[in-house]
């Protein structure tokens, strides 16, 4: 069993992140399982978003405590949370900055990508430039990252579950792909 | 051909009530109400059902509104969750006094205060005794087929009782899992087509509803009410039976699943999403020679003294696990049924309670663990550290 954890806030798409990615890796014929937990349902407060990836039904329905990867769609709530808490060594951790990852203060021993996804949303006017909504174009990059999942399902699990400018998000999570695939082959 | 999708538990319901197609559904369009009555929505915006789809001002209007369409002859549904089914209490009683077969899914959250919006039982164990009939979920699958179960149930002409079904909040109701929705043709037959016994249109058969009743019957009334409250129990049964067979599942639909206690010595007695990860810590000490058993109660109201006694009886310790308080009472409601249960049965195991979960607090596996822990040396010991205990509390 595959796990993550996604850290965001209220209003970035976290929770909905943690769908799609759901949604796409069952249409590759997995098991998934998603859910967040929710502070106070209201813009900015942090939210946690768990999802579980398994070749068999998943019984288990706790919280995840030892994700083998982590996504940070906010930057800022590395600062005020052991986010790496549980995190398995060797874990990815994909963070949404515009920063290299030797400026985000994260301990080594975990392999740390980092994807401009707030600059891929704004360019596809995702939200709003100081809040852009960075949820489908990291999971554009946690595709190429990590391998768990195929673009092409990504695409396919926006196109089916989000309602408002679908094409857009799915031309974000493409181009946050792409820019990985430059990324990580430097 | 069955669907596999990739559903959240208020997603599956929806799909439940598509199947359903009620005549009539009314809600309350914001919070607490939730994402099921949005998916639901859509389908009515789609065209893909032919239900009315009514929004009123609050909860109480919507059950008021489930209930006066119900008595007109049309099948009608509502859903609520949390302080939603708290303002809905007067007309739940009126509904079950009416004996209209609603049928309401329930997102199990807590009640206010403090404000809290994430899972547990205190807001239908609040309403347990509405004359509703009660019957929980573990995942997103069961709180579907629940759902399409418990039309048959309430319609049942011996038992006309409203049910509601319930699903964990957020772990079941947000949360994404593989659900296998029915074919709908065969969905369809199965629920069948609503033929109202008596309804307020048929000016051939006047009825009267929402009659007074002072001392002269009201008692009666009640006590009528709670005989066919009763029948259903054979019903539920029967609806399972029936039901496992036409979809061919190889799921439990009786009172509660008994897992792993045909030998079992130790036991969890537990409800809702729980249920899942209780089933792995089982696993976990009988791959250590531990003889741990579990029994996930489906059905709250009715209640089943006599089967889940007779399943008991044998364990030399059981743990009652309860989302919920019972201020005052003996530990949580779950508990005080249970104990009461083994009033008069010889041997009957030693028993504890564990109140835990309340407002969304997480339960992980070493929290189950040391439920087992603590039974096996409260039989070394001849009793219990704390007969009502809590899990996971901050000291």
């Amino acid at each position: 069993m595959i796990e993550l954890r996604f850290h965001s806030r209220g209003g970035q798409g976290g929770v909905i992140a943690g769908k799609l990615l759901a949604v796409a890796i069952f249409k590759e014929g997995k098991f998934v399982q998603t859910f967040p937990t929710f502070g106070v349902e209201r813009r900015g407060a942090p939210v946690m978003t768990f999802v579980r990836i398994s070749d068999r039904p998943i019984r288990l329905r706790t919280q995840v405590y030892s994700p083998d990867h982590l996504v940070i769609l906010d930057p800022s709530l590395i600062q005020f949370y052991d986010v790496t808490l549980g995190l398995k060594d060797g874990g990815t951790i994909l963070v949404n900055t515009d920063k290299d990852p030797s400026e985000l203060n994260l301990p080594d021993r975990y392999r740390i990508v980092c994807v401009n996804a707030a600059h891929i949303a704004i360019q596809h006017k995702l939200g709003s430039i100081t809040q852009p909504i960075v949820n489908t174009a990291v999971l554009g990059a946690l595709a190429r990252v990590t391998g768990l999942v195929k673009i092409e399902s990504v695409v396919a699990a926006v196109k089916e579950e989000v309602p408002f400018k679908t094409e857009a998000n799915a031309a974000a999570a493409v181009d946050a792909y792409n820019s990985m695939r430059e990324l990580v082959l430097a | 051909m069955p669907q596999i999708l990739a559903l959240t538990g208020n997603e599956a319901v929806a799909y439940a009530m598509k199947q359903i197609n009620p005549d009539v559904v009314a809600a309350y369009p914001i919070t607490p109400q939730t994402s099921m009555m949005q998916k639901f929505a859509d389908f009515v915006a789609g065209g893909e059902v032919d239900s009315e789809m009514v929004l009123v001002e609050s909860e109480h209007s919507a059950m008021s509104a489930t209930l006066g369409a119900q008595a007109a002859g049309a099948r009608s549904m509502t859903a609520t969750s949390a302080c939603g089914l708290a303002l809905m209490f007067e007309i739940l009683y009126i509904a079950s006094s009416y004996r209209l077969p609603i049928v309401m899914p329930v997102v199990n959250r807590a009640l206010s205060g403090p404000i809290n919006i994430q899972g547990d039982h205190s807001d239908t164990m609040g309403v347990r005794d509405a004359g509703w009939i009660h019957i929980f979920s573990e995942n997103a699958q069961e709180a579907y087929e629940n759902t399409l179960q418990a039309i048959r149930i309430a319609e049942h002409p011996e038992v006309l009782t409203p049910v509601m079904v319930t699903l964990d909040g957020f772990i079941i109701s947000h949360g994404v899992e593989t659900v296998t929705i029915f074919d709908d043709d065969k969905a369809k037959k199965f629920v069948g087509e609503y033929k109202p016994r008596y309804t307020l249109l048929d000016t051939k058969k006047p009825l009267t509803l929402g009659a007074l009743n002072f001392s002269d019957f009201y008692f009666e009334h009640k006590a009528t009410q709670l005989e066919a409250f009763n029948k259903s129990a054979g019903v539920i049964l029967d609806v399972g039976r029936e039901f496992k067979k036409t979809f061919n599942s190889t799921e439990c639909y009786e009172f509660f699943e008994a897992y792993k206690m045909d030998d079992a010595e130790f036991a969890v007695v537990v409800l809702g999403s729980t249920a899942g990860s209780v089933r792995m810590v089982v696993d976990d000490l009988r791959s250590r020679g531990v003889a741990a058993g579990m029994i996930k109660l489906r059905v709250f109201r009715p209640f089943p003294h006599e089967e889940l006694a007779k399943a008991l009886k044998g364990l030399k310790a059981c743990a009652v696990m309860d989302r919920s308080i019972a201020y005052g009472g003996d530990g949580g409601p779950v508990h005080i049924e249970v104990r009461s249960a083994l009033y008069g049965i010889h041997p009957a195991p030693m028993m504890c309670n564990y109140i835990y979960g309340l407002g969304g607090k997480p339960i992980e596996p070493e929290h189950i663990l040391s439920v087992f822990d603590d039974l096996k040396e409260a039989v070394v010991k001849k009793s219990f550290k704390r007969r009502v205990g809590y899990l996971n509390l901050k000291e």
